[in-house]
């Protein structure tokens, strides 16, 4: 063997490696074994975290073998890759042969073809063949498909196909796969995943992303005017988190939309999407005092932990407050303080029972009448431009195992020749896949054909 | 009648179905494998039934502002997973194996588990929807990953005849046809066939409700792809099966090995399903129910 023949020989076996189907069953089976480590250690929590549940040499291997981030990982988008240059070979590979269904169809039939074929018919006719031949042309045409005649050493032959497409179904499911990736790999260099807390009336012009490392102008400022979290009625399950936000530019309001979980606001590629809320700042409450030596009642409204002069020298501090304690509904919590200083034990009201606080016998008795919270609202923000080109994949990863698996390329070729005085004609058909259901369609098409052809003095042979 | 009598109703339907399958394979009476197809038949349709009702118990219990259909917790889902077990199986016995209806005897049991199961020991209240749960995709997304995982639980019954049957076709001698029960198998080439075609139907609808999922997660979180346990876990049952339907294209693997490689992706799929609320944590939420 010569030098330049070794080399040739060493190459076009990496070719086959990179080509084989070995290689493919091999790397899914990879793909999937080595999938289930990150769904068994958590993944990107904190170094402490995994001390703590592993112990430090366990983590140690851990995030040497990239165990920790492995979605990520060297090692993994390395088998990713592998696997795209598998497919991308196998396609370049195998495409040409498929290529050559479309380039070259078979238009005469071999007498072997005609012979051997599983799904065949033979006829015989006294008509000419040129008769016979309009007779089985026109029946194709119409419950076939649009044939071709070519005319060869003295036969003619008729072809006709359908459901070649198909044929490219699996190139179309393959090719999904890298349109999925890199609209993926667009996603990840161009956009970001980020989130932003809003209180209530304010707006932000900048987002942090979600790992925390970097600020991101938005070009544009976002306002929440409102947030709301309604329960069920009677328990403590959520029905909704809105957020009614608005867009500015420039400072003029240019677009409005209240959000809800699962309908984000989409603005200049941006999207917003309702993720958490909380407290910002303390509750102002208000409340009713009645002094039972004057006969007067009197409102206040309190910010938490501020102190409200009464009569005398009396004084109140709201010390907490919640918007649900137990079942029982919002309530707040006090102390009395004295002319001389003096703090008195905690009191608790509660919102929903008004008249309860009468029956301490105190002078001073207490009603909450409400409170107002504001709230922040909690929002991811994120930014794809290659999400669409994953959809587009998607659809294409949809449409091809479907016209893979269900549809074939199905082939039917006539041959019509005059034999003595007799018009001798031979039909044969196959279909790429699902060859049981194509034998059923045969037999009615060929009956068809059969009484067309039979339509006057036909003699038939079995 | 309220659903849940419906749905017992479905359940008594699912076993007579079973027993008589398996009647059928003792008896080689034609007359009783029709009757086991009645008997599922007619169990499908009364949970269609069940399945309606409960969609509109859903209005009346919760408020025409509410309702939901019935794929929101686990008991729901694995009432459905059987519906969807009978309805696959059912389109398939007629499309592709009206003469070998052994079949039925290595799947009805699953189903039946399912809806025992579902009865018996999970909890069936009809609560409302918290609000992430509350889109559309949650249906598609449902209603395609149980007809998935229909698809491959038929090819996990049919794969079980095959290995039951191929040890002992390869030891039997002669030209005669095999007797007894396994004789009452379809032919391992036809048990072959139909694991494939189990799995054309399972492996597309994955594909979709991998992908309805994903644009349910982007609506509702902004990411189509995060990693979380159950998605991994859905892709690791969809690498399975495609391994599975390329491993059909090399000679060797087709038979026995591909009939290996179906059992273990219905185990993934079955952990997919169950095991990952059960044993893993992630942002689906069955486990708690
Ligand atoms: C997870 C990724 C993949 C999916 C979902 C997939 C899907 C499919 C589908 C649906 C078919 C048609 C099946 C049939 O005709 O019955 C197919 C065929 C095929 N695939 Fe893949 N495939 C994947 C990866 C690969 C890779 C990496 C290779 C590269 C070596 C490959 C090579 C082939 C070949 C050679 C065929 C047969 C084509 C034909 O019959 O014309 N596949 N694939």
């Amino acid at each position: 063997m010569t030098e330049t023949e070794k080399k040739q020989d060493f190459t076009d076996r990496i070719w086959d490696f990179f080509c084989s189907l070995k290689l493919t069953i091999l790397l899914l089976l990879l793909l999937a074994v080595t999938s289930i480590i990150g769904t068994i250690i958590p993944q990107n929590s904190s170094a402490a975290e995994y001390i703590r549940l592993y112990g430090q040499s366990n983590y140690e291997l851990f995030t040497s073998l990239q165990f920790t981030e492995m979605y990520g990982s060297t090692w993994f988008i390395a088998l990713l890759a592998l696997f795209c240059v598998n497919l991308i070979c196998c396609s370049i590979k195998h495409f040409p042969r498929t290529w050559k269904f479309f380039k070259e169809p078979v238009r005469v039939a071999t007498p072997g073809l005609l012979k051997n074929s599983s799904n065949k018919l033979d006829l015989h006719s006294k008509e000419s063949p040129e008769a016979v031949l309009e007779k089985i042309k026109g029946t194709l045409d119409k419950d076939f498909a649009k044939t071709v005649r070519t005319d060869a050493d003295g036969k003619i032959y008729l072809f006709a196909q359908k459901g070649i497409f198909s044929r490219l179904g699996a190139y179309m499911t393959h090719i999904s796969i890298i349109v999925v990736l890199i609209g993926a790999i667009i996603g990840n260099v161009f956009g970001f995943k980020a989130f932003v807390n809003i209180p209530e009336g304010d707006s932000v012009s900048h987002v942090m992303t979600r790992d925390g490392s970097q600020r991101i102008d938005l070009g544009f400022e976002v306002r929440c005017d409102n947030f709301d979290v309604k329960f069920y009625p009677n328990t403590s399950r959520p029905m909704e988190y809105a957020s009614d936000l608005v867009i500015l530019k420039d400072g003029v309001e240019v677009y409005e939309k209240r959000i809800v979980v699962n309908d984000p606001l989409f603005f200049d590629g941006i999207i917003f999407y309702q993720s958490s809320y909380g407290q910002a700042g303390d509750p102002t409450i208000s409340f009713q005092v009645t002094d039972s030596q004057s006969g007067e009642s009197q409102e206040f409204n309190a910010p938490l932990r501020s102190r409200v002069q009464l009569a005398d020298g009396y004084s109140v501090i709201v010390t907490d407050f919640t918007d649900n304690d137990r079942s029982f509904g919002p309530a707040m919590r006090m102390n009395m303080i004295s002319p001389d200083g003096a703090r008195g034990n905690p009191v608790v009201i509660w919102q929903n029972f008004p008249e309860f606080d009468e029956r301490r016998g105190d002078r001073f008795s207490f009603a909450m009448l409400g409170f107002s919270q504001t709230y922040f609202t909690g929002l991811q923000v994120a930014k794809d431009p290659g999400v669409n080109i994953v959809w587009a994949g998607c659809i294409m990863m949809i449409i091809g195992p479907f016209v893979a698996f269900f549809m074939s390329h199905k082939r039917v070729w006539a041959c019509i020749e005059q034999e003595d005085k007799v018009t001798k004609i031979q039909l044969a058909g196959n279909a790429h896949r699902n060859q049981a259901g194509f034998a059923l369609a045969f037999d009615d098409l060929m009956q068809k054909v059969e009484n067309a052809v039979k339509n006057d003095s036909p003699t038939k042979e079995g | 009648m309220d659903s849940g009598q419906l749905f017992n109703l479905t359940t008594i339907a699912y076993f007579a179905s079973m027993v008589l399958y398996i009647a059928y394979i003792a008896t080689k009476s034609n007359k009783v494998a029709t009757v086991a197809t009645l008997a599922a038949l007619t169990g499908f349709i009364i949970q269609t039934g069940a399945l309606g009702m409960r969609w509109y118990e859903s209005y009346v219990i919760l408020g025409s502002d509410h309702g939901r259909a019935p794929l929101t917790n686990l008991y729901e889902s694995v009432v459905f997973f059987a519906w969807s077990i009978i309805g696959v199986y059912l389109f398939m016995e007629w499309k592709y194996f009206k003469k070998y209806r052994a079949v039925g005897a290595f799947v009805l049991p699953i189903a039946l588990f399912a809806m025992l199961w579902g009865q018996m020991s999970l909890n069936k209240s009809i609560d409302p929807l918290v609000p992430a749960l509350q889109s559309n995709w949650l249906t598609y997304h449902v209603i395609t990953c149980f007809i998935g995982y229909a698809g491959f639980a038929i090819a996990f019954g049919v794969s079980i005849m095959y290995l039951l049957k191929i040890g002992k076709e390869e030891k039997h001698q002669g030209p005669e046809p095999m007797g007894g029960i396994l004789g009452m198998f379809p032919p391992t080439k036809v048990l072959d066939d139909l694991n494939y075609k189990a799995i054309m139907i399972g492996f597309p609808m994955l594909t979709l409700g991998i992908i309805t999922g994903a644009a349910w997660a982007y609506y509702a979180w902004g990411t189509y792809w995060s990693w979380d346990p159950k998605e991994t876990w859905s892709l690791i049952v969809w690498f399975i099966y495609a391994a599975f339907l390329h491993a059909r294209f090399t000679r060797g693997w087709a038979g026995r090995k591909a009939a290996w490689l179906s059992l273990i992706g219905f185990g993934a799929t079955m952990f997919c399903y169950l095991g990952v609320n059960l044993v893993l944590s992630g942002l689906h939420s069955y486990g708690g129910a």
